[in-house]
């Protein structure tokens, strides 16, 4: 049996000087198997051609589409609408990143600065020829590298994180569970002291207030609480 | 409305720009990539179940050779890719992959001893070898002779784009995403960069490069049903279509067996690779009745195919949605798909509450075809240069340079993209090296003003026609008239209904009339860049009368090797015109390594034979028994092909010695 569900969406356009916030009612039928994707989809092409959204791979792996959903930052691709019990369903973009129009946000700039400020990728000196053999690595450890490299960058632990509300500049979980990442990794040469140098301060990992909102909201579930505290007990000995 | 200047643009941010982009950057070229979205978000993270390479480090890979990959890459094909370039591509995969290992992609690894798998349904015990261990292990695939997935539990395409990304970064590549090309700029057969148009806040810019490479996907989303990300419109094809650039085999679409229904969200093949199966109303295993040898792994098309004809014959499962079938997984066990499926487990659990891991039919998921991958694209050299437009450059999915012909393997596309992009790559900044181009700012103005009157002339359309619904009307048609089985009479009607939507295009109405920030007026620029898209992909069928890999005619159900051993090509030859206009591009028999012949999977008798086939297998057959030396001497007799040095090298394996 279907029922019709409100969904509530903040509309701002901080580009058009006349635009003001306000919050938009949109009444529609709920489909079987409704997920926010396609109620958007469908609220843009019938009720509000002007309603702007980011949805890339609508399954969940890309990314792109979190948003505060009835007070908690989630991804809308993977969110269905018969969690919500009272047919009600109010949408605002993330805080944290720099708003562009109504749901969607700038997290590609965020993401960019982080990954220049943690120096995300493999630093080494070791010369390797891709025609010999690869670097043996033990399988438990490629493992536990992949663990950390399942961020999807959506952004979620930095909108739930009270330091990155208040510090413009803190990396954020994203950026702490990247360096955690590289420095289990064997193709890596940098050694505790080289990432105290990328993060020991109060925007990295001196900054985390340990209210641990990140991994309560994270949709690929980090270990991201033990990772933050392995890390800062690492930079503590520096 | 500004003009910047680059060596190489890169139109595109998945794998194949991004690794393009390392390649102009070694080069010490100034490089700008320009992305629809974040690029970590490109479409490539959604590849889940591995990358092709004969690495042959685990026992199941034993034996594994460029040969053995490149024999099963030309039979998925059904020989209508390029055996030179699939030679290129063979030979580099290793040296991709050990790459991306460097460059920090966890690969999964061989662990010596015993292990416990699936294979034909059946719990079996492999034992890896000592000298193994630690080694990147590999999957089983469809359409494939051994082992040779590499992955990431399945997850792989986000792990190597996260990887790629990170290098690009870490060599300075400029990024900027949230951009979209729009047009090319071009002067007498020539390219010279694009204009674009940001999506941040609707301004126009002309990009001027040297060279200008597109690398934008597939086009699946001209299908109602499609694994493909909202993104995967095929704007980069049609941007190079109006530029006079001509596509190649876009009537090869391939349909994956087991997206999940209703959502189409991806469930992949590394889920029969590991050892699930296909299974029908009854629960019954039907995919070995129809196909003995691969059985439930057989190519893509024809597991496909074979999905539909088994429920054609009433063994579906009824549901809202129609007929569908099951996938289970259920066999493999929890702790195996907890940790090597869980991308898999996570969708299904989200998407319709169903954990796979439950034992029996509880955790059986609903699957049917869906369009999944574009074989066909921007039609180019062996070095990825278009074959009309100078200085236009294609590389991954978008291009057809042409490595699938009309069926790609599993695991080949992910492959495909960071092998093209150290392939094209090269080639395209040698050409950025040492073209000095000669350019006129006012023409340059004009190309943007064009483009900046014809956004206004969308915004000032009348009419009483909704974008929306010609997407709709549009992707139906492709569904439902140039989908798995295809026939004459549906080709020609889905032509027509293309056309005439094309034509109701020019009579829409925008009623959101802001210039910038709209994403109205992007329907309106890209529907109609969709449907040129789509009216290729629909004429092609139509006058292909044979079947041939993906590409399956129910009124010329054999593959035709007399008439139709050749690629299509289409191009838009008059900028008034409603339809592309079609040329054909023979293969020559007698330069291939392998002659056509039979795939060894898929229904038998199906071929009209050139003669040539077996006067060229004479000539293989009399080369290889006359042949002294070893492996590699002999392919350079049968087929001698052209790659960069350090591609070309051997790769190192395990038993090297044994050769």
């Amino acid at each position: 049996m279907s029922r019709e569900i409100t969904i509530t969406t903040l509309k701002y356009n901080p580009s058009d000087e006349n635009s003001k916030p306000t919050f938009v009612d949109y009444k529609l039928e709920e489909t079987p198997g409704m997920t926010l994707y396609i109620a958007l989809s469908k609220i843009k092409a019938t009720l509000d051609h002007d309603l702007t959204s980011d949805f890339v791979c609508r399954a969940g792996i890309c990314g792109a589409c979190g948003m505060i959903i009835n007070g908690k930052p989630k991804l809308a691709c993977k969110t269905l609408t018969s969690e919500f019990k009272d047919a009600r369903i109010e949408l605002l973009p993330l805080p944290t990143f720099k708003l562009i129009k109504d749901l969607s946000v700038d997290t590609g700039s965020w993401m960019k600065n982080m990954s220049m400020r943690v120096n995300s990728w493999i630093v080494t000196n070791e010369e390797y020829d891709i025609s010999k053999f690869e670097k043996r690595i033990e399988p438990e450890v490629a493992d536990e590298i992949f663990e950390l490299d399942r961020c999807i960058e959506c952004g979620l632990c930095v909108a739930g994180c009270s330091t990155a509300i208040m510090r413009e500049d803190f990396v954020g979980a994203v950026g702490l569970n990247r360096v955690a990442r590289f420095s289990i990794d064997p193709h890596d040469s940098r050694t505790d002291e080289d990432f105290y140098e990328l993060i020991g301060d109060d925007e990295g990992i001196f900054g985390c207030m340990s209210l641990l909102a990140c991994e309560d909201y994270c949709p690929k579930n980090l270990p991201l609480q033990s990772k933050i505290a392995y890390m800062r007990r690492k930079m503590v000995k520096v | 409305m500004q003009i910047k200047y680059t060596d190489a643009l890169i139109i595109g941010g998945g794998l194949a720009g991004l690794r393009s982009a390392i390649s102009t950057t070694d080069k010490g070229l100034n490089t700008i990539v320009l992305s629809l979205v974040p690029v970590k978000r490109s479409h490539s993270a959604a590849a889940q179940g591995g990358m092709q390479a004969s690495l042959g480090n685990s026992i199941m890979g034993e034996g594994d050779n460029e040969d053995v990959h490149f024999s099963d890459t030309v039979k998925g094909s059904d020989w209508g890719c390029d055996q030179e370039v699939a030679r290129m591509f063979v030979n580099t995969a290793p040296k991709a992959i050990r790459e991306l290992a460097a460059w920090g992609v966890p690969w999964s690894r061989v662990k010596k001893g015993d292990k416990e798998t699936v294979i034909n349904a059946e719990k079996t015990t492999i034992t890896e070898k000592d000298e193994a261990h630690g080694l990147i292990t590999a999957r089983d695939f469809g359409g494939t002779k051994k082992w040779r997935t590499c992955y990431t539990a399945d997850a792989t395409g986000h792990t190597m784009l996260y990887a790629v990304t990170n290098e690009a970064m870490k060599r300075g590549v400029v990024i900027e995403d949230k951009k979209e090309a729009i047009s090319l700029i071009t002067k007498d057969g020539q390219c010279f960069g694009a204009i674009v148009r940001d999506l941040k806040n609707g301004e126009l810019t002309a990009y001027v490069a040297k060279g200008t490479m597109i690398a934008t996907g597939g086009y699946g989303r001209i299908y109602k049903q499609s694994t493909n990300a909202t993104i995967c419109k095929g704007t980069g094809h049609a941007i190079a279509l109006d530029a006079g650039a001509y596509l190649g085999n876009m009537e090869a679409i391939q349909f994956h067996p087991t997206p999940i229904v209703p959502s189409g969200i991806l469930l992949t093949e590394g889920c029969r690779g590991d050892g699930g199966v296909l299974r029908d109303k009854d629960g019954y295993r039907f995919m070995p009745d129809y196909e003995p040898e691969k059985q439930d792994l057989a190519s893509r098309d024809v597991v496909s195919r074979r999905m539909l004809e088994h429920i054609n014959k009433g063994k579906g499962v009824k549901s809202p949605y129609g007929d569908h079938l099951w996938l289970d997984i259920s066999i493999l066990g929890r702790k195996h798909i907890e940790k090597n499926l869980r991308d898999v487990q996570d969708i299904s659990k989200t998407f319709n509450d169903i954990d796979p891991a439950d034992e029996g039919e509880k955790g059986w998921m609903p699957v049917l075809p869906m369009q999944h991958y574009s074989m066909g694209g921007i039609r180019t050299t062996p070095q990825g240069q278009s074959i009309t437009l100078k200085g236009l450059f294609s590389a991954g999915e978008s291009a057809c340079w042409d490595m699938h012909g009309f069926n790609r393997l599993g695991g080949n596309s992910v492959s495909e993209t960071v092998v093209s992009g150290m392939i094209v790559g090269n080639y395209f900044a040698d050409y950025c090296k040492e073209t000095d181009i000669n350019i006129d700012t006012k023409m340059v103005q004009e190309a943007l003003t064009e483009q900046d009157n014809y956004l206004d002339e969308l915004l000032a359309l009348d009419g009483n026609e909704s974008i929306y619904d010609i997407k709709d009307e549009m992707r139906h048609i492709m569904q439902n008239k140039v989908g798995i089985f295809r026939n004459g009479k549906d080709l020609e009607e889905a032509v027509k209904e293309l056309k005439a939507l094309l034509k109701k295009t020019k009579n829409i109405n925008i009623t959101n009339k802001h210039r910038l920030l709209n994403q109205e007026l992007e329907e309106a620029y890209k529907v109609p860049m969709m449907l040129k898209v789509a009216l290729c992909v629909a004429k092609g069928a139509r006058d292909r009368t044979e079947s041939r890999g993906a590409h399956y005619r129910e009124d010329y159900l054999k593959r035709d090797d007399e008439n139709w051993l050749n690629r299509t090509l289409s191009y838009w030859a008059n900028e008034d015109d409603w339809e592309p206009t079609l040329a054909y591009e023979e293969l020559d028999i007698m330069k291939m390594e392998i002659a056509p012949g039979f795939r060894g999977y898929g229904k038998k008798g199906l071929i009209i034979e050139n003669p040539l086939s077996q006067k060229r297998q004479d000539e293989i057959d009399k080369i290889t028994q006359a042949h002294v030396g070893d492996r590699y001497e002999l392919q350079n007799k049968l087929m001698p092909y052209e790659l960069q040095s350090e591609y070309k090298s051997i790769n190192q394996r395990l038993g090297d010695e044994n050769e």
